[in-house]
């Protein structure tokens, strides 16, 4: 890797600093004083043009200096915010102090996939939200940059090329299945494996992994760190049978009756995407987000010297949405060549819900951001293919319930966006096909699988997680629902 | 795991396979088919319909043309080799009922997962009329298959090389003129075939089911990349069809869909077609040498 050589210098000295620390003469004034660490980045000219990781991971005296700015608060306001509750000053303390490999075991005693949550998780929402360093220097910039620590705890550990492997217990004969090999259900086998249980994971596509292998780009989150913890669980003894759609290949009954798996957990994801619901929307060029991004990273269609399967070649798209997968998407088409990607959103920036630095690096790869903006139709040519979409401008109204402003159109602002393909990035609802063939799941209103605290559905030794549960959501929400009902169902098993 | 039992080329460009697949073929039933992937890393995914099925064996059978790429490739796979992915059985399996008549119309390779559904329309008591329409003599397929299920069997070609010189949908609307009427047709073919068989019994209510063989990528449910109209409502192929009621369908955007990547295709095909030469090439003089 090539680390852009112009990193901000550190203004006081990493060892002095130490020194301090050592001593117990570390001040918080000292430790306020030091500048917030910004993690090298590939140049956004350069990335255009390539599928790398964009952000490069802190050097280790950032990584020291950024640690040395917590303050090690008692309260600790970042544990209680993160979904997880990771013990955050435990594994910061550690990074500080030169520890890596402690660091690291801090974290997994929380958090399985470090590597992966540093760098997807929305930490700006959750433990940065609240601490108190971003609080006394009264800017949410400047709060501990704990998700860059974390991956940067991770990947040392990576580099170093171990592959810790948890222990596990004794084999206790029990067979226990897993649907889905996203986060969730990779979470809940891990903890399954960990007991003594023989844990069988069944995915229906020809790769495990996955939104963090079809869906989060190569750019974001390389697909080589998702397959080494799937290496380690394979080396816990986990079976993953790939091609293999649970409802279909073969039924959640026939699992439990007949070939003897003594629970089950579904972490079959939220995998229906959603449409406007607008005239054109069936026109060629127009695709929802989960086709785009699978294309381009389960397919590698970025490829396109050795890939069978095609991407659409667009000049001008607009992706609609304000979350993750519409960045995600914008940021592929660039990188796919397009000259122009716009970003529709129908508020405004202070309401997208993506995470922060992934707006921040949309607009540095050049992706316009058009808010308070909302396409009514979708136009094509006599060959059916996009050539312009029909939008709305929009203002923002008084809070609805939940607080949120919400988006109300301008009469008679009807205008043309000049356009030759359209992504639709709107949100997922839950993966449908499991359920039709099980009616005896009890679902929400929206599709979701209802659980109990103990993440167990209606139907008898099933249990469910992720956004199957929650409807689209996170990576780490997703990990911890999986390790709830893990925990439940090794109680459940241990109880037999 | 997936590994090609049998291989039988049926005509120049149609090949049959028969894959060992357990799990598939104990649950596969008409109407269902396949994801194939030929290569895990950059092979693209294809849905084919299953042909046939022996869960004795444990085996399924598809057929295929050499269409674009990945068909290409799956070719050139023999005996004993395996498909690197194979999901399945997917979509939703045909509704087989007793209504009275039924006529089964197949166009080209569209015979062979038609076979099946003829199958099973016979096995529940109705009097099957089966109609194959292809292009030429050698691609006529299953004749011999449908002729030992059906009550009255008909082989269109349009050249005239075998069979009545006609098109499927000449037959098709003779029998609807006829009496008594047929109770319902399944047609099953190129997806311009089927727009004709549907425009010939719109006139007479006749009840049609057609299978759409659309782009598809997960054939989940998860892209919507097999999105059609059916009734003026999206609908996804892979978990809503493959079949529907033909009248419904918007055929000339599902057309115009699958010519999606065209001129991807044609050039992948062309590289093709290129490198076989180059490798045959490559063969003889090595034989010679
Ligand atoms: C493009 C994109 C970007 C995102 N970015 C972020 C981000 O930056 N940060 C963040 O925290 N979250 C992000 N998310 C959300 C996050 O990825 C999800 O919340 C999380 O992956 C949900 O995990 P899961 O295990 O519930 O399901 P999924 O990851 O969806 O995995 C479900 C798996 O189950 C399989 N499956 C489904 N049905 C069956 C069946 N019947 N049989 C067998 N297998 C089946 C599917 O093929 C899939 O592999 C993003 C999502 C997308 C789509
Ligand atoms: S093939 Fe992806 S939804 Fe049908």
């Amino acid at each position: 890797m090539n680390r852009p050589a112009e990193f901000e210098a550190p203004t006081a000295s990493v060892r002095g600093l130490l020194e301090k620390l050592g001593e117990g003469r570390l001040s918080v004034r000292d430790r306020l004083a030091i500048p917030p660490q910004e993690m090298p980045a590939q140049d956004p000219a350069a990335r255009r043009g390539n599928m790398d990781e964009v952000a490069l991971g802190y050097s280790e005296e950032q990584a020291r200096l950024e640690a040395l700015r917590c303050l090690q608060c008692k309260n600790a306001p970042c544990i209680a915010s993160c979904p997880v509750g990771i013990d955050i000053p435990g594994f910061i303390a550690e990074i500080a102090a030169g520890r890596y490999a402690e660091s690291l075991a801090v974290l997994k005693k929380s958090n399985l996939f470090p590597a992966i949550c540093g760098r997807v998780c929305p930490q700006e929402v959750q433990c940065q939200a609240t601490c108190t360093v971003g609080k006394s220097l009264k800017s949410l910039d400047k709060a501990v940059s704990i998700g860059r620590l974390e991956r940067f705890a991770a990947d040392r550990e990576r580099e170093s090329g171990r592959l810790e492997v948890p222990a596990v217990k004794p084999a206790t004969g029990k067979r226990v299945a897993v649907v889905g090999s996203g986060p969730a259900g990779l979470a809940a086998a891990a903890d399954l494996a960990k007991e003594g249980h023989a844990v069988t994971i069944f995915e229906a596509f020809h790769k495990p992994g996955g939104v963090m292998i079809y869906g989060i780009p190569e750019f974001r989150l390389p697909k080589d760190i998702v397959g080494r913890e799937i290496e380690a669980l394979e080396q816990m003894g986990v079976e993953i049978r790939t091609n293999f759609l649970v409802g279909r290949t073969r039924s959640l009954k026939d699992l439990l009756d007949r070939d003897g798996f003594a629970a089950v957990f579904i972490g079959s994801g939220a995998g229906l995407p959603k449409f406007m619901d607008i005239p054109g929307e069936n026109l060629i060029g127009v695709f929802s987000a989960n086709e785009y991004l699978t294309r381009s990273n389960l397919m590698r269609a970025y490829d396109l010297q050795h890939a069978d399967t095609p991407i659409f070649k667009a000049k001008r798209m607009a992706v609609l949405g304000g979350g993750n997968v519409a960045m995600d998407a914008a940021r592929t088409a660039v990188r796919m060549g397009a000259e122009k990607v716009f970003l529709v959103y129908r508020r405004t920036e202070r309401e997208m819900p993506a995470r922060v630095e992934e707006v921040a690096h949309a607009r540095e790869e050049g992706v316009v951001f058009r808010f308070l903006e909302s396409p009514t139709r979708i136009l094509g040519d006599e060959r059916k293919r996009v050539t312009g979409m029909e939008c709305l401008s929009y203002t923002l109204g008084d809070p609805d319930a939940s607080g949120r402003r919400s988006p109300v159109a301008v009469p008679g602002s009807e205008h043309l966006l000049d356009v030759d393909a359209v992504i639709v990035a709107i949100g997922n609802e839950s993966h449908p096909l499991l359920l039709q063939t099980n009616p005896e799941i009890a679902v929400s209103r929206r599709g979701n699988i209802i659980t109990d605290e103990t993440g167990k559905t209606s139907m008898d030794r099933v249990y469910a997680g992720g956004d199957i549960v929650l409807g689209a959501a996170t990576v780490i929400l997703a990990m911890g629902e999986g390790r709830r009902a893990a925990a439940s169902i090794n109680r459940l098993l241990a109880e037999e | 795991m997936n590994k090609i039992i049998r291989k039988v080329r049926l005509s120049d460009e149609v090949y049959k396979i028969v894959v060992e697949a357990p799990l598939i073929a104990a649950e596969r039933r008409p109407g269902q088919f396949v994801i194939v992937q030929r290569d895990t890393d950059f092979g693209e995914r294809i849905p084919l319909t299953i042909a046939d099925a022996d869960p004795r064996a444990g085996t399924i059978t598809m057929v295929f043309q050499t269409v674009g790429k990945s068909t290409h490739n799956l070719a050139l796979l023999e005996e004993g080799d395996s498909i690197a992915n194979l999901l399945g059985p997917l979509g939703r399996p045909t509704k087989i009922e007793k209504v009275g008549t039924v006529v089964c119309v197949g166009g080209g390779i569209g015979a062979a997962p038609l076979y099946p559904i003829a199958q099973g329309m016979k096995k529940a008591g109705n009097r099957l009329v089966v109609i194959i329409g292809a292009r030429n003599r050698g691609l006529v397929i299953m004749e011999e298959e449908m002729r030992a299920i059906a009550d009255e069997l008909i082989v269109v070609t349009d050249d005239g090389s075998y069979g009545r010189k006609a098109l499927v949908t000449e037959p098709l609307k003779e029998l609807c003129d006829g009496d008594p009427r047929p109770d319902m047709v399944v047609a099953i073919g190129p997806p311009i075939m089927m727009k004709f068989c549907v425009e010939t019994t719109r006139p007479f209510g006749i009840h049609t089911v057609v299978s759409l063989n659309t782009i598809m990528i997960d054939g989940t449910g998860m892209c919507g990349g097999c999105r059609v109209t059916v009734g003026g409502k999206t609908k996804f192929v892979c978990v809503d069809g493959p079949e529907f009621d033909g009248h419904q369908v918007d055929f000339s955007n599902m057309l115009a869909r699958m010519g999606a990547y065209k001129e991807h295709e044609n050039e992948a095909h062309d590289r093709c077609h290129i490198d076989m030469q180059v490798k045959k090439l490559e063969k003889e003089r090595g034989e010679k040498a």
